[in-house]
C-alpha cells in the first residue's frame, strides 16, 4: 500500500524561482519597453530642465560653471524693474494675442465650415502665414513697421491720413500692439484650421435633430456645436498659449525687446541676459520663473478636458 | 587650402579671382621667405582652427582667406575657418576657454581676451615683432591686448564709427564744415531738422551704432560708467548733461530712432530720409556700389565725433582682438600666423580690399594709400588713435563687456530720451544694473 501511495503522489510542485516569474511578468517586460522613452525624456527635457532650475540658484556665466548662491538670483530680480515689466509684457502679448486669436481663429473655422466655391483653396491659403517660418515673417513685419520705410504710412501718406510715419516699433504702446498683430497674424491659421477639423467630427443629425426641434442658428452654436467643440478647444488653446508665452524669434527681429525693453519677454530678456550678457544663472532664473505661468496654462486645459465629462453626461468621472 | 564649406563655395566665382592676384609665384616666393625667415617655426604637422566674426564687406573675406591659404602654402599648416556674427564669437571664445577644446584662434569683439586672461597664449613676442616693425602700437590697443605686463591678445583691427553726412544739406543749414564741438554739432542738428533734412542716431538695441554714439556722448560731457577701481559712477551731475544734451538731439532727429538697431541708419541713409548718423564707411561703400545711389555717395562725407567738453576725443570704435587658447597644441604656428597677417604686404592689401571698413592699430599703417587716394576714407585712419576702450576709465574685463551688451547706458539714454524715466530714475536704474554687473 505504501508503494501505491507513494506512486499516486504527484512529485512535488518545484519551486518557481524569482527569475522564472520575471520572465512571465509582464509588468517587468512593460518596464523594458518603456525604458527607450524614459530615457529619451530624461535625457532631453527633464535633466535640461533640472540643469536649467539648478543654473539658476548659481551664478553661472558662459563657460564657467558657478557656486551655488540660493536666491540671490530671484532675489535680484524680484525688484529689477525691467523683469517686471518683461513679466508684464509676457502676460499682456499672451493674454490679447490669445484671446483675439481664438475669436478670429473660431470664427474663421466656422466660415470655412460652410459650403462654398473653392472651399480647398481658400483653406490652404488660411493655412500660408503658418507655413512661412517665423524669421522670414517676421523679417517682412519689420519692413511693414519701419520707422522710414513702411508700406503701411506710405499708403497712408499717399492717401492724405497721415502727415507722418507712423512710428510703429519706436513708441512704447505701437510696439507692443504692432508685436502682438504679428503674432496674431502668425498664430490664426493654427487655431482656425485645428477648430474646422474638430466642426468636421460633430455629427450632422445633431444639427437636424436641433433644426427640427426649431433651434435658431445661435441656439444651434451654443448649445451643439460649442459644447461639442470644447475639448479641441482647451487643446488648441492650451498649445496656442504655450506658443505665444514663449515666443522669442519674432520680438528679437523686430524690437531686441526695445524701444527701452517696452517688448521685452521673459524668453527675450533671458536670452539677453544670460547668452548676449553672459550671466547664466539669472537667465536660467527668468526662464524658471516662467514654469509657473507654463504650468497655470496646462492646468487650465486640464480642467478644460474634464469638463467635456460633465458636458456629455458622463458626471460620475 | 581652406576646407570648403558652404559659403566658401557660394563664393567661389570671385574668392578664386581674388586668390589669383594674390597668389602669383612672386608672392608665393615672399611667402616662404617670410615662412624661412621668421621667429616662430609651426610646429611639425600643426592644423590650426579659426573662429572669427562674420565679415561685413565681402572683398575683406575675400582676401582673408587668400591670406590664409598663402600660409598654408608657405608653412604647410592647414588652416579651418569658421565664422560667427560678431555678437556670438563672445560665447563660443568662453566656453571653449572652459572646456579646454574648440578653435586655436578666436577673432573677436572687444576685450575678448580679457574675459579669460588665464587661457590666453601669450604674444608678447610677437607684439613685441610687429610694434618695432611697424611703428609701435596705438594707446587704445596696447589696452585691449595687454594684461598687466603681457600680451594676451593682438589688436588687429578697428571698425571705425564716425559720423557721416550730407554736404549739400549741411551746407544748405549753414555748415560748410562738419561741427567739431559738441554745442555747435546740437545747433547743426537743429537747423537740419528745420530744413526738413534730420539725422538720427541709433537708440534701440542695436549694439554696433547705438553703443559707439551713447559713450561718445556720455564721455564727451566727463560722465563714466565706472571709475579707475571699477566702482559705479554712473550716478553723476555729468551723466545728467550728457543725457539732457541727447535729448536734445533725439527731439531733433528723424523719428522713430528708439526701434533702429544697426541696419536701420544705414537704410534710412541710403534711402535718403536721412542727412547724417553715425556708422561705419558701409554706407558709401554700398552707394559707391550702386549707379542709383552714386549721387548719394558723392555728395556724402565722413568726420569724426564732435567733440564735448572734456575737450578731447571720446569716440568708441569697434575693436577686434584676435587671440590663442592655451589648449592649442601649435602656439608657434598661431603666432606665426598672428605675425603673418600683420605683415605690410599682406595687411595692406587687406586692409584696402575692405575700403575703410576695417582700420589698423599699428601707426606704420597710416600710409596706406588707401587712406588717401579717396579723401572721404582719410577720418576713418585715424579712429584707432581716436577710441576709447570699452571699460570706461575702468576694466577691460567681462563686466565692461556685460555692461554693454546687456545694453545698460544705452537703456539710460533711451529711457529718458522717449520720456519714460526722468533722469534721475533713469541714472538710478543703471547704477543699479551697473552694480550689480560689476559687484565683485
Amino acid at each position: 500500500m505504501t508503494d501505491v501511495a507513494i506512486e499516486n503522489a504527484k512529485p512535488a510542485p518545484r519551486a518557481v524561482t524569482a527569475w522564472e516569474q520575471l520572465k512571465v511578468n509582464r509588468n517587468w517586460l512593460a518596464l523594458w519597453f518603456m525604458l527607450p522613452a524614459a530615457a529619451f525624456l530624461i535625457l532631453f527635457l527633464a535633466y535640461p530642465l533640472g540643469l536649467g532650475v539648478w543654473l539658476s540658484f548659481t551664478d553661472a556665466r558662459i563657460g564657467r560653471s558657478g557656486v551655488f548662491i540660493g536666491l540671490e538670483n530671484y532675489d535680484w530680480l524680484s525688484d529689477d524693474p525691467v523683469f517686471w515689466l518683461s513679466v508684464f509684457n509676457t502676460l499682456l502679448y499672451t493674454i490679447v494675442a490669445s484671446a483675439v486669436k481664438f475669436a478670429v481663429g473660431l470664427y474663421l473655422a466656422l466660415l470655412l465650415n460652410e459650403n462654398m466655391p473653392f472651399k480647398a483653396i481658400i483653406r490652404a491659403i488660411v493655412l500660408i502665414p503658418f507655413i512661412v517660418p517665423t524669421v522670414l515673417s517676421a523679417i517682412a513685419f519689420w519692413w511693414i513697421y519701419d520707422a522710414q520705410f513702411s508700406i503701411v504710412s506710405w499708403s497712408l501718406r499717399h492717401l492724405g491720413l497721415i502727415d507722418g510715419n507712423i512710428n510703429f516699433l519706436g513708441d512704447f504702446w505701437n510696439a507692443r500692439w504692432s508685436t502682438i498683430f504679428a503674432n496674431i497674424w502668425r498664430g490664426i491659421p493654427f487655431v482656425a484650421i485645428t477648430l474646422l477639423a474638430g466642426l468636421q467630427t460633430v455629427s450632422p443629425s445633431l444639427y437636424e435633430a436641433a433644426t427640427i426641434d426649431g433651434a435658431s442658428r445661435w441656439q444651434i452654436f451654443r448649445h451643439v456645436t460649442f459644447p461639442l467643440l470644447t475639448p479641441i478647444i482647451a487643446v488648441v488653446m492650451t498649445f496656442s498659449v504655450l506658443f505665444t508665452f514663449t515666443d522669442f524669434q519674432l520680438i528679437w527681429v523686430l524690437t531686441r525687446g526695445g524701444p527701452v525693453n517696452a517688448t521685452h519677454l521673459m524668453a527675450t530678456l533671458s536670452y539677453q541676459r544670460a547668452i548676449i550678457g553672459g550671466h547664466l544663472g539669472e537667465g536660467a532664473a527668468i526662464s524658471t520663473a516662467m514654469i509657473p505661468f507654463l504650468l497655470a496654462a496646462i492646468l487650465l486645459s486640464w480642467f478644460g478636458l474634464q469638463r467635456r465629462k460633465w458636458q456629455q453626461g458622463e458626471s460620475n468621472d | 587650402m581652406t576646407i570648403f564649406d558652404r559659403r566658401t563655395l557660394l563664393q567661389g566665382g570671385t574668392a578664386a579671382a581674388a586668390t589669383a592676384a594674390l597668389t602669383g609665384p612672386a608672392f608665393l616666393e615672399w611667402s616662404k621667405a617670410w615662412a624661412q625667415a621668421a621667429p616662430w617655426k609651426p610646429e611639425k604637422d600643426a592644423q590650426l582652427s579659426i573662429l572669427r566674426w562674420k565679415y561685413f564687406v565681402q572683398a575683406e573675406d575675400d582676401k582673408f582667406v587668400a591670406l590664409m591659404e598663402a600660409f598654408t602654402k608657405a608653412t604647410g599648416v592647414k588652416i579651418t575657418i569658421s565664422r560667427e556674427s560678431y555678437e556670438d564669437v563672445q560665447p563660443k571664445a568662453s566656453v571653449a576657454a572652459n572646456t579646454g577644446a574648440g578653435p586655436d584662434l578666436f577673432w573677436g569683439l572687444y576685450s575678448l581676451p580679457h574675459l579669460f586672461p588665464q587661457k590666453c597664449v601669450d604674444m608678447t613676442d610677437v607684439a613685441d615683432y610687429l610694434g618695432k616693425k611697424y611703428g609701435g602700437w596705438v594707446d587704445s590697443a596696447v589696452k585691449y591686448g595687454k594684461e598687466g605686463n603681457k600680451w594676451i591678445g593682438i589688436p588687429i583691427c578697428y571698425t571705425g564709427s564716425l559720423m557721416n553726412y550730407r554736404i549739400a544739406a549741411s551746407q544748405k543749414a549753414g555748415f560748410s564744415k562738419f561741427p567739431g564741438k559738441t554745442d555747435e554739432f546740437l545747433e547743426y542738428v537743429k537747423a537740419m531738422k528745420k530744413n526738413n533734412t534730420p539725422g538720427g542716431f541709433a537708440l534701440g538695441h542695436a549694439s554696433g551704432d547705438g553703443n559707439t554714439w551713447i559713450y561718445w556722448c556720455l564721455w564727451a560731457h566727463g560722465g563714466q560708467h565706472v571709475d579707475k577701481n571699477d566702482k559705479v559712477t554712473i550716478n553723476s551731475p555729468e551723466t545728467e548733461k550728457a543725457l539732457n544734451y541727447a535729448k536734445a538731439l533725439f527731439e531733433n532727429m528723424v523719428p522713430g530712432t528708439a526701434s533702429w538697431n544697426d541696419s536701420s541708419n544705414n537704410k534710412a541713409f541710403l534711402g535718403e530720409e536721412i542727412h547724417w548718423t553715425n556708422n561705419g564707411i558701409s554706407i558709401y561703400v554700398a552707394a559707391n556700389k550702386d549707379a542709383s545711389k552714386k549721387h548719394i555717395a558723392e555728395d556724402m562725407n565722413h568726420a569724426y565725433f564732435p567733440v564735448g567738453p572734456v575737450g578731447k576725443p571720446t569716440e568708441l570704435h569697434l575693436m577686434f582682438p584676435i587671440l590663442a587658447m592655451t589648449h592649442t597644441k601649435y602656439p608657434q604656428a598661431c603666432k606665426a600666423l598672428i605675425a603673418f597677417m600683420l605683415e605690410a604686404d599682406n595687411f595692406n592689401p587687406w586692409i584696402a580690399a575692405a575700403e575703410g571698413y576695417l582700420s589698423h592699430c599699428l601707426t606704420a599703417y597710416d600710409k596706406n594709400p588707401i587712406w588717401t587716394a579717396d579723401p572721404k576714407r582719410t577720418p576713418y585712419r585715424d579712429v584707432a588713435k581716436r577710441s576709447l576702450t570699452a571699460g570706461g576709465l575702468g576694466s577691460n574685463g567681462e563686466k565692461a563687456a556685460a555692461a554693454i551688451s546687456d545694453f545698460v547706458v544705452l537703456d539710460m539714454f533711451a529711457a529718458f530720451c522717449t520720456g519714460r524715466d526722468d533722469t534721475k530714475t533713469a541714472m538710478k536704474n543703471a547704477e543699479r544694473q551697473l552694480q550689480r554687473i560689476y559687484r565683485s
